[in-house]
């Protein structure tokens, strides 16, 4: 027994468990006890032709053919020429139910258990090379999931494995005796046990981007934005429209540089600053307070390095900002309406309004 | 046919929502309302018609397809720097007006003014308009400013598009001052006189700063032309490439600022 392989040593061990009722791990053990186990599965196709008639009996027609074309091509032999012979050979004993395709387990467990799981194992092994061909799945491969579905069911596992065995059958018929175990088609065959995946790369978690889409509440411009802003701009329009309407801009008489009006006031806006030049020096009131604070207002973003937005984070900057525009707005109102004859102090509820827009 | 009539023969509503259909299928109307806009045939309101309505729009384009819930709220920006584009196209289109019936020059500006109120049809009420308009723009982009301050909006990645703000709050000002000077009446020219007597204070250059300001030494005709210059054609082509690259910044910078 020196070269025969691992899968049909096992297969070989199972039926015999079964057979006699043993545990298959026992018997393996004793029969590797003989024999060291090394899997290649790479045997001559010379014992398999006797027990294959014994399957044809009742199998459909397809199945038949399909093994035929397996066996033929394994063979070098002409398809019809082993069909016949399949044909030819009626086999009496043990035959699985018709149906039956090919990787069900279950069927060939049931009929074949003592002696007869010969026939149905050379059948189903030449059905994987079928498949193979077929579905382009490797025979091992497919072996393998066939194993592992007769695992997952439990009793059907012993006699299932010929059906997974490229080359199954006359080692489990005649266990001693079958040296040659006759795959039809020599597909590699991994050991039980032996990892066929390898690794190429290690991926760690951190090292793929996590690009993660924050969800943000959207919605469409159309028609909710433009829709309010619609409703601004007509607003707007006919605020200003009845404004005008009623309130006539100002025209005083012909431009005379030669009558200057007492008070003379700049442009409301300007009026802060020119509130700012009866206190100080027009060097000062007039250039270096309105060029600090432009330019004091443009860099604000480089001077507030505080990221946050929150108000509460940011009492300071609001303080200060509010203060400037509290200061001004004030500056412009005094200015205003504040400021009579000679730019002097007045009431404008005592002495009226000195100032147009 | 149920028209309403009972004379079976189309009613005038009939005709004349067919000959809308017949405007709205034709290749004119197709071909000038792009997909997806509401005045095609056969709109629907669907999310994608609403992206188209956005992106096939000159107008719209302004506008992303879509904007965070918040920054629809009115209570969020109250309109301010909406309103102060839209003052900004109000005043375009009165002072065009206007240009029609204004001279730049000594006696004639004054006299061009005083018609507009007695002799030109919707002069009066265009001119204020114009006037009252320029006001309430200075006002709104202050406020604008204001509001962009307390919702910390100029901070990163916003600090350009702040500057570029101060600086279309200045052109505002300059823009509403310039046009302060064009009625050549006597609050005109003292109001300007005061403002631009500052110029002379700056350091070093101030003379020649107010020399360049208004044309000379002291106010003259002359300054009505180039503060009649600088008012409808420099300064509003300045604040136009200024206003772009602002709203092309609000975009770029990832839209309206996040809620407090």
């Amino acid at each position: 027994m020196a070269e025969i392989p691992e899968h049909i040593l096992r297969r070989t061990a199972e039926a015999r468990a079964k057979a006699e009722g043993r545990d298959v791990e026992e018997v393996l053990a004793e029969l590797k006890g003989e024999s060291p186990p090394e899997p290649r599965a790479e045997e001559p196709a010379a014992a398999e032709t006797p027990p294959a008639p014994a399957e044809t009996a009742g199998l459909p027609e397809s199945i038949l053919r399909r093994s035929a074309e397996a066996r033929a091509k394994a063979e070098g032999r002409d398809v019809e020429e082993v069909l016949a012979e399949m044909k030819g050979e009626p086999a009496p004993a043990a035959a699985p139910p018709p149906a039956a395709p090919a990787p069900e387990p279950a069927p060939v467990a049931e009929a074949g258990a003592p002696v007869a799981a010969a026939a149905p194992a050379g059948e189903p092994s030449r059905d994987l090379q079928a498949e193979s061909a077929t579905y382009g799945v490797p025979v091992d491969l497919l072996r393998r999931a066939a194993v592992a579905r007769a695992r997952h069911d439990g009793i059907a596992a012993p006699a299932f494995t010929g059906e997974g065995a490229p080359a199954a059958a006359p080692a489990a018929a005649t266990p001693g005796a079958a040296p040659a175990a006759a795959a039809p088609a020599a597909a590699p065959v991994i050991p039980e046990g032996v990892r066929t995946q390898r690794l190429l790369t290690v991926v760690k978690a951190g090292a793929i981007q996590q690009v993660k889409a924050e969800p943000h509440d959207k919605v469409n411009v159309w028609p909710h934005l433009l829709a309010i802003e619609f409703v601004a701009l007509m607003a707007c329009t006919a605020l200003l429209v009845v404004f005008s309407a009623f309130v006539d801009a100002p025209l005083l008489e012909f431009a005379n540089f030669n009558d200057q009006p007492n008070p003379s006031k700049a442009p409301w806006y300007f009026l802060g600053l020119q509130e700012m030049l009866s206190y100080f020096d027009p060097q000062v009131a007039g250039v270096t307070i309105p060029g600090l604070g432009l330019a004091g207002l443009a860099i604000i973003p480089y001077i507030d390095r505080n990221p946050s937005v929150r108000p509460s984070d940011r009492k300071l900057a609001i303080m200060i900002f509010s203060f400037f525009l509290f200061a001004s707005a004030i500056l412009t109102i005094y200015g205003s309406f504040f400021r009579g004859p000679g730019f002097n102090f007045t009431y404008p509820w005592i002495d009226g309004v000195f100032f147009d827009f | 046919m149920a028209n309403g009539t009972g004379n079976g023969r189309p009613g005038l509503r009939d005709r004349l929502s067919d000959a809308a259909d017949h405007v709205r299928q034709s290749q004119v109307w197709s071909s000038i309302f792009r997909p997806g806009s509401p005045f095609r045939a056969g709109y629907s309101d669907s999310p994608r018609n609403r992206s188209y309505v956005i992106m096939n729009n000159v107008l719209y384009h302004l506008h992303p397809v879509k904007v965070k819930r918040h920054g629809v709220r009115l209570s969020y920006t109250l309109c301010l720097g909406g309103l102060s584009f839209f003052l900004f196209i109000l005043l375009t289109i009165t002072g065009i007006f206007l240009m029609f019936y204004y001279r730049p020059t000594s006696p004639a500006a004054y006299i061009d003014i005083q018609a507009l109120s007695t002799d030109v049809a919707f002069g009066q009420i265009v001119r204020n308009m114009h006037r009252w308009g320029a006001h309430a723009m200075v006002l709104t982009v202050f406020l604008h400013m204001a509001r962009v301050f307390y919702h910390g909006a100029y901070k990163p990645p916003r600090e350009f598009n702040w500057m570029v703000g101060v600086i279309l709050l200045l052109l505002t000002l300059l823009l509403s001052f310039t046009g302060y000077l064009l009625p050549w009446d006597q609050l005109a020219i003292w109001a300007v006189t005061v403002g631009s007597n500052m110029a002379a204070y700056v350091p070093v250059f101030g003379d020649q700063v107010t020399f360049t300001l208004i044309g000379g030494v002291q106010i003259t005709p002359d300054t009505l032309l180039r503060w009649y210059v600088l008012h409808v054609l420099f300064l509003p082509f300045i604040i136009v490439v200024f206003m772009a690259v602002h709203f092309w910044r609000v975009r770029k910078d990832g839209g309206i600022s996040g809620p407090l």
